[in-house]
C-alpha cells in the first residue's frame, strides 16, 4: 500500500507541536492501511525537533533544505510537499494557517482531491473516508475520496501518541520552483499569544464584560490556567473589543480544546458551533436560561465579576498543591 | 483594474441545519440563504478599489442554481458592475469547482480575482488557491490587510501568534478574512440599479472529480450538563470537579 507524507510545520528552525499531533495521525492512518509514514521537514537548514519524529511514528523524515525556505513560502513548500506526495495513498497538513493555505496547492499540483479540517479518517477498501465537521460545526460530513488524498487535520483531535519507528533522516530532493508569492516576514504581536484553534484551554469573554477593560479578568483567568488563549464571542469582536484573531465561531475559529471556559457569553448558535467540540465546557453567566447553559458541562448561575475573581483564585491555590 | 469576485450563494449563519432525507444534504426548506459572508469582503474590496482608481471594471461570478441570481443581485445592488452565473449543480470537491472557474475566467484578463477565504456551508476553504494554482497565478489567502500599488501587492495575513507579511504581482488570485474591510450595505439606489445590471446566465456542467459525500450528520449531542451552583461561592466546588471528575485541572 502507498506511504502517507505527513507534512511538517516549523518556525524559526524549531518544529512546532502540532506537528507530532500530524505523524500521530499518519501513523494511525498508516497503521490501518499496513504502510508507513514520511514526515517532510522543510527549513533553511537543520529543523531543531526532528529527532522526536520517529518516536510519534515516522518511518522516515524526509528533509529540504532550502536558503529560500526558512520561513513559509507557499510555492516552494507547495512544489516539495507535491514532489514527495508522488505516489502516496494521503498526504496530511494540519489545519493551521500554514497547512490551509499549503494543502489546495499541494491538491492542485496533484490534481487530488482535498478534505479540509478533518476529525477522523477511515478506509473502506481501496477509499479513504473522511469525517469534517461543516456549517462551522453544526453537521458532520462524511466524504469518500478516490486516488491520493489531501487532508488537513484540525488541532487538538488527536492527541500526539508515542508509537517508536526508525525515523530515518533522509535528505529530499526538491524540483526547482518559482515562487509567485513571498513571504517577507513573521510580525510577532510584542507579547506571545496563544491562538485559540491551537490551545489546550481557551477562556473566551464576551458582552456579559460590559467594558473590553474587563477582559483582564479573562487574562487573569487564563494566565492561571497556565497555557490558555483567550477567546471572544463575535458581538465583542465586532464592537471592536478584541482582534478577529481570538472569535470563536462561525465566522471565526473552531476550536476543540480540552477545557472551554465560557464567560458572559450567552451562547448563539454561531457560538455554540465553534466550541461544541471542546472536551469540557465551563460557563458562568448571569442568566440561568442563557443556551451556553445547554452545551456546558458544568455551569455557574451568577455575576461573573464576583466569580471569576473567585475562579482564578481557587485555580491557583489548586494550581499551588499540585 | 478589471476584478473578479467569486460568489457562493450560503444558508445564513443563524440557520438551524435539519439533515435533508437523502443522508448527505441539508433540508432547504425554511433556510434564508445569504451572500457567504466572507465573499462580501471581497466584494467590498473590489468595489471600493475600483472606487479609488476611479477607473476598471467589476465582474462577480457565482456558480449554482437559478437562486444564485439573487446572489449575484445583491453584489451588483453593493455596486460590482455586472454578473455571471454559472447556472449548474455545485460540488463539495473543491477542485471540481476551481477547475470550472479557472477555465471560465481563464483569458478575461483580470489583474485581480478574489474570493472569500472559505464557504460557511461546506468549509472547504480551497478554491481559491486551487483556482489560483490552475491558473497558474500567484495566490494569497485570509487577506486581512491590502496594499496594491504599481502592480505590486502587500498583504498581511493572520497566523498562529503573528501576522505574515506577502507579496507578489498582479495578476493574481486573493482571498478575502474578515478585518479586510467593513462590507457596505446596500442602497436603494444601488437595488433599483442592480435591477438593470447585466447578468449573464451559463449553464455549466461539472466533470467528476475525486471526491464524493456519502452522508451528513448532526453531531452527537452533548450530554445535559449540571449547574454546579449559584455565585462565587459555588467555584470551590466547580474546581473540584474541573481536578477530580473532568480531570483538566
Amino acid at each position: 500500500m502507498a506511504r502517507i507524507l505527513a507534512v511538517m510545520e516549523q518556525r524559526d528552525g524549531t518544529l512546532r507541536k502540532v506537528s507530532h499531533e500530524i505523524v500521530t495521525a499518519a501513523r494511525l492512518l498508516a497503521d490501518t492501511l499496513g504502510t508507513t509514514v514520511d514526515a517532510l521537514v522543510i527549513g533553511a537548514g537543520p529543523v531543531a525537533g526532528i529527532d522526536a519524529l520517529g518516536g510519534f511514528g515516522a518511518d522516515r523524515v524526509l528533509t529540504v533544505e532550502h536558503e529560500g525556505l526558512g520561513l513559509y513560502q507557499p510555492d516552494g513548500y507547495a512544489t516539495a510537499a507535491a514532489a514527495a506526495a508522488d505516489g502516496c495513498a494521503a498526504v496530511m497538513c494540519a489545519a493551521t494557517a500554514t497547512g490551509k493555505d499549503l494543502a489546495p496547492r499541494i491538491a492542485a499540483k496533484l490534481g487530488a482531491a482535498y478534505a479540509a479540517e478533518i476529525t477522523g479518517c477511515t478506509v473502506d477498501g481501496e477509499h479513504l473516508v473522511a469525517t469534517r465537521p461543516v456549517y462551522a460545526g453544526k453537521a458532520l460530513q462524511r466524504v469518500r475520496m478516490t486516488g491520493t488524498a489531501v487532508l488537513s487535520v484540525r488541532p487538538n483531535t488527536v492527541p500526539p501518541a508515542q508509537s517508536a519507528k526508525a525515523g530515518a533522516v533522509e535528505a529530499f530532493v526538491m524540483p526547482t520552483f518559482t515562487p509567485r508569492v513571498t513571504v517577507t516576514e513573521v510580525k510577532a504581536p510584542a507579547v506571545a499569544v496563544l491562538d485559540v484553534a491551537e490551545a489546550a484551554i481557551v477562556v473566551s469573554g464576551g458582552r456579559g464584560l460590559k467594558e473590553p477593560e474587563h477582559f483582564s479578568l479573562i487574562e487573569d483567568l487564563a494566565a492561571a490556567l497556565g497555557d490558555a488563549a483567550v477567546g471572544a464571542s463575535r458581538a465583542v469582536v465586532d464592537a471592536g473589543w478584541r482582534d478577529h484573531s481570538a472569535q470563536v465561531g462561525q465566522t471565526g475559529k473552531t476550536v476543540s480544546p480540552n477545557l472551554y471556559v465560557a464567560v458572559g457569553i450567552s451562547g448563539a448558535i454561531q457560538h455554540l458551533a465553534g466550541m461544541r467540540t471542546a472536551k469540557t465546557i465551563v460557563a458562568i453567566n448571569k442568566d440561568a436560561d442563557a443556551p451556553i447553559f445547554k452545551v456546558a458541562d458544568y455551569g455557574i448561575v451568577g455575576d461573573l465579576f464576583e466569580v471569576v475573581p473567585r475562579l482564578t483564585d481557587e485555580v491557583k491555590k489548586a494550581k499551588a498543591e499540585g | 483594474m478589471k476584478i473578479a469576485v467569486c460568489l457562493k450563494r450560503v444558508p445564513d449563519t443563524t440557520a438551524k441545519i435539519v439533515i435533508g432525507g437523502d443522508g448527505k444534504s441539508i433540508d432547504e426548506s425554511g433556510v434564508k440563504f445569504v451572500p457567504n459572508p466572507y465573499d462580501e469582503y471581497a466584494v467590498e474590496e473590489a468595489i471600493s478599489l475600483q472606487e479609488k482608481a476611479a477607473a476598471g471594471e467589476t465582474v462577480v461570478y457565482s456558480l449554482g442554481g437559478a437562486s444564485s441570481q439573487e446572489t449575484i443581485r445583491t453584489a451588483l445592488a453593493m455596486g460590482i458592475d455586472r454578473g455571471v452565473l454559472l447556472e449548474g449543480a455545485g460540488s463539495a470537491d473543491g477542485m471540481v469547482v476551481a477547475r470550472a472557474l479557472a477555465s471560465e475566467l481563464e483569458g478575461q484578463g483580470f489583474d485581480l480575482i478574489l474570493f472569500g477565504k472559505l464557504a460557511v456551508d461546506d468549509y472547504n476553504h480551497q478554491v481559491g488557491a486551487m483556482t489560483a494554482e490552475l491558473m497558474g497565478l500567484p495566490c494569497i489567502t485570509t487577506v486581512s490587510h491590502l496594499e496594491i500599488e504599481n502592480g505590486g501587492v502587500v498583504a498581511e495575513r493572520e497566523i498562529e501568534g503573528g501576522v505574515e507579511v506577502v507579496t507578489c504581482r498582479l495578476p493574481a488570485v486573493l482571498t478575502c478574512e474578515k478585518g479586510l474591510n467593513e462590507p457596505r450595505l446596500p442602497k436603494l439606489k444601488g437595488i433599483m440599479a442592480a435591477k438593470k445590471k447585466p447578468l449573464e446566465v451559463k449553464p455549466v456542467e461539472l466533470a467528476p472529480g475525486n471526491m464524493e459525500v456519502v452522508g451528513l450528520e448532526l453531531p452527537p449531542a452533548r450530554s445535559e450538563g449540571k449547574i454546579v451552583g449559584e455565585g462565587p461561592d459555588a467555584v470551590p466546588e466547580l474546581v473540584n470537579l474541573l481536578r477530580h471528575e473532568a480531570k483538566v485541572l
